[in-house]
This record gives structure tokens, C-alpha cells and sequence, in this order.
């Protein structure tokens, strides 16, 4: 409390306290508060009951006049799969007439997003980053947000845990578990010939992880996933991510000479850099999806 | 093929409302659940299978885990209710 109060006079001091979560020291007291007047021996009935119809009559017309107008809003919209819609123009003329020899992926979505769009693409690996940093931040159980009697508590919720084993979950995890993370890492290294890719693909090994986690607890996931291999493997993609298509959207659409060729359509060795774009979107997937399960269960990876 | 979709839409349309409706936290959360998979199935029908695969794998999985956990924290599952 003396530290905080010697560092509540400058300017850093106040942030840092609110930052940290320490209550502000209050300087100047408030004034006490005027003596309140008697209180009015009926509370207002009549009014309450008032506001309260009103309040609901104001709820149902705000929500017809919202349906009104995204129904309205739908209606406006061209028909689905039109050939005169505006939404087909050249640009998709050009995807779907030489997208295949241009990106070499058969899957013509993963050609269009990591290849076209890749950027756009590593804005959405950004925001799953910058999400599972925030929960980090607002969730993550250290030295300076916990006290003794957190503390005891979750060495007996943990105790309760360890006892309870659930024998069926786990005898269906012990069969479904690889079949899931076999079946995720297949869908993100085959992200440019069949449906799916980095993200779906890594979604469904992060369930897979979940599925494991909450069947055998954490402490067994340790033993090949930490904190630490967390953070070098986000970090780490997402970095491979930026410097390669970094690479081509400063240098004007030129790709990163990396040897792998376009290779021929169907052949799992192909369509040049989507395939390891693919598997660092699918890690960052699985880890951003474990990382949640992790800080909303326990506070820690 | 186009009963089974107008079935499959009256489903969402039942599911959409239901779970706004719906007392028990813990029932509105799987009803959101089945709106996922019914979504991921409209999906793999107008032909974009890549999005079926995401809206099953993350809609109706990692969210709905997610929305467990939340009400696990705020004690609103029975059995966590008195702590």
C-alpha cells in the first residue's frame, strides 16, 4: 500500500496501478454525502408498472422494426447464383478460368485464399493471435493475480480431478483422440487438393487436443505441449507467414523464390507455397483453439 | 431435394428461436449446437464443403466447449451451482 501510494503521484505510477489492477488511491475524499431526504413512504407503483409496459412494448417494436428491416435488406439482395449478379465479374472469371495453372491448387477456395488473398488471410491469423493474446491476458493465473486461497482452491479442485477419473470418456478418447488429430492433419496437408485447408483443419485437431485435454487432464498434455511450446509455435508461423507473403506484397506481386514448383495439379507436392502456408495456418489454428480450452479451464497452457 | 432443405431451414428457423427463448442456459447452448451442424449440413448443400467442415468443426465443437466452460465458471451447470 506504501508503494502504491508513493507511485500515485506521477503519472506512470496511476497507470501501471491501473493496468495491474490495484485500486486507485483515492486523494481526495469525497465529501460526505448530504444527510438523504426522508424517503417517500409509497415507492411509485403506478409509475414502475408504467415503465415497465412501456418497456415492453418498446422491446417488441424494436425488434420488428429490426426483422422489418433486415427482411427488407434480404429481399433487395440479387438472387443466389444469378449469371447477371454483380458479384460475378471478371475477378471471379479470372479465379475460376486460370486459377488452376496459375496457383497449381486444385481446391480452387485454398488458390483464392492463400494464394490471391494470402494477405487477407494473414489478417485473420493475426486476429486469432491477438485474440488468444487478449484471453491470455484478461485469464492467465500468475504471481500477481492469484492469492493463497485461489491457490488452495485449485490444488483441490485439481485433487477432486486426479480422483474422479471418468473411465467410459476415456476409453472413447483413447479410440477417437488419434482418429481426430489423424483426421485434422489430413485435412490441413491436403488443404489444396480436397475441401478445407489451414483453418478448418487445425479447428479440428485443436478439438481432438480439447478432447484429450479434458479426458486425461492437463498435466498428461504437458508432457509435449507446454507454455513454452505454445508460444514458439505461434510466434514462430505466424512470423513464416508474415516474411513470406510480406515478401510478395512488397516486392509487387513477385513470389518468394522458395524452389518448390507448382508442380502437377494433384500430386500432394504442389502449388508452390500454399502447402506450407496451409501448416502454419493449421498450427496456429490447432494452438489458438487449445490455447482458449486452456485459459478458460484452468488459467494456464 | 429442395423439401429437404425447406425441412432443414423450418429446422433453423426452430432452433434460432428456441434458443433465445429457452430458460435453462445449458439447453440454449446445445440448441445453438444443432443450429451449427443443421448450418453446416445447408452448407455441404449449396455446394461449399469447405465451410461445412468450419462451421462443424468450430461452431458446433470449440464453441460449444467454450460456452461450457463459461457457464462451469459462473456456476450455472448443476453440480458446480454451491461452491
Amino acid at each position: 500500500m506504501n508503494k502504491i501510494n508513493s507511485a500515485s503521484h506521477t503519472l506512470w505510477g496511476r497507470l501501471s496501478a491501473w493496468v495491474e489492477g490495484d485500486p486507485l488511491p483515492r486523494e481526495k475524499k469525497a465529501a460526505a454525502p448530504a444527510p438523504s431526504a426522508p424517503r417517500e413512504k409509497k415507492p411509485p407503483v403506478k409509475k414502475m408498472r408504467r415503465f415497465i409496459a412501456f418497456y415492453r412494448v418498446m422491446a417488441v417494436v424494436f425488434c420488428v422494426v429490426i426483422i422489418g428491416v433486415l427482411m427488407a435488406t434480404v429481399n433487395a439482395l440479387p438472387l443466389f447464383g444469378r449469371a447477371d449478379n454483380p458479384a460475378s465479374n471478371e475477378v471471379v472469371q479470372r479465379y475460376v478460368e486460370s486459377g488452376l495453372e496459375e496457383t497449381g491448387a486444385v481446391n480452387i477456395v485454398a488458390g483464392m485464399i492463400l494464394d490471391y488473398r494470402a494477405f487477407d488471410t494473414f489478417g485473420e491469423s493475426s486476429v486469432l493471435f491477438l485474440a488468444v493474446t487478449s484471453v491470455m491476458i484478461l485469464l492467465l493465473r500468475d504471481k500477481n493475480n492469484t492469492d493463497r486461497e485461489e491457490d488452495l482452491r485449485t490444488a483441490r479442485e485439481l485433487i477432486v480431478e486426479n480422483k474422479s477419473e471418468d473411465v467410459i470418456l476415456q476409453r472413447i478418447a483413447v479410440i477417437l483422440v488419434p482418429c481426430i488429430l489423424l483426421y485434422g492433419i489430413y485435412v490441413i496437408l491436403n488443404g489444396h487438393l480436397s475441401p478445407g485447408g489451414g483453418f478448418s483443419g487445425g479447428a479440428i485437431a485443436g478439438a481432438g487436443l480439447i478432447l484429450y485435454a479434458s479426458s486425461f487432464g492437463m498435466i498428461r498434455l504437458h508432457r509435449f505441449f507446454s507454455q513454452k511450446t505454445f508460444t514458439a509455435v505461434t510466434t514462430s508461423c505466424l512470423l513464416v507467414y508474415a516474411c513470406s507473403k510480406g515478401y510478395s506484397f512488397f516486392t509487387g506481386a513477385n513470389h518468394l523464390p522458395t524452389g518448390i514448383p507448382l508442380g502437377t495439379p494433384g500430386a500432394i507436392l504442389s502449388s508452390g507455397l500454399i502447402l506450407p502456408l496451409d501448416i502454419c495456418v493449421g498450427l496456429i489454428v490447432t494452438c489458438t483453439m487449445y490455447g482458449f480450452y486452456a485459459m478458460f479451464t484452468k488459467g494456464e497452457i | 431435394m429442395t423439401i429437404l432443405e425447406y425441412i432443414l431451414l423450418g429446422f433453423l428457423l426452430v432452433c434460432a428461436v428456441a434458443a433465445n427463448l429457452s430458460k435453462n442456459l445449458l439447453n440454449a447452448v446445445l440448441i445453438y449446437m444443432s443450429y451449427s451442424v443443421i448450418m453446416s449440413i445447408i452448407w455441404m448443400l449449396l455446394q461449399s464443403p469447405d465451410l461445412a467442415i468450419t462451421e462443424a468443426a468450430v461452431g458446433a465443437g470449440v464453441t460449444s466447449v467454450l460456452f461450457f466452460l463459461t457457464l462451469k465458471k459462473v456456476h450455472q451447470l448443476r453440480g458446480t451451482r454451491d461452491e
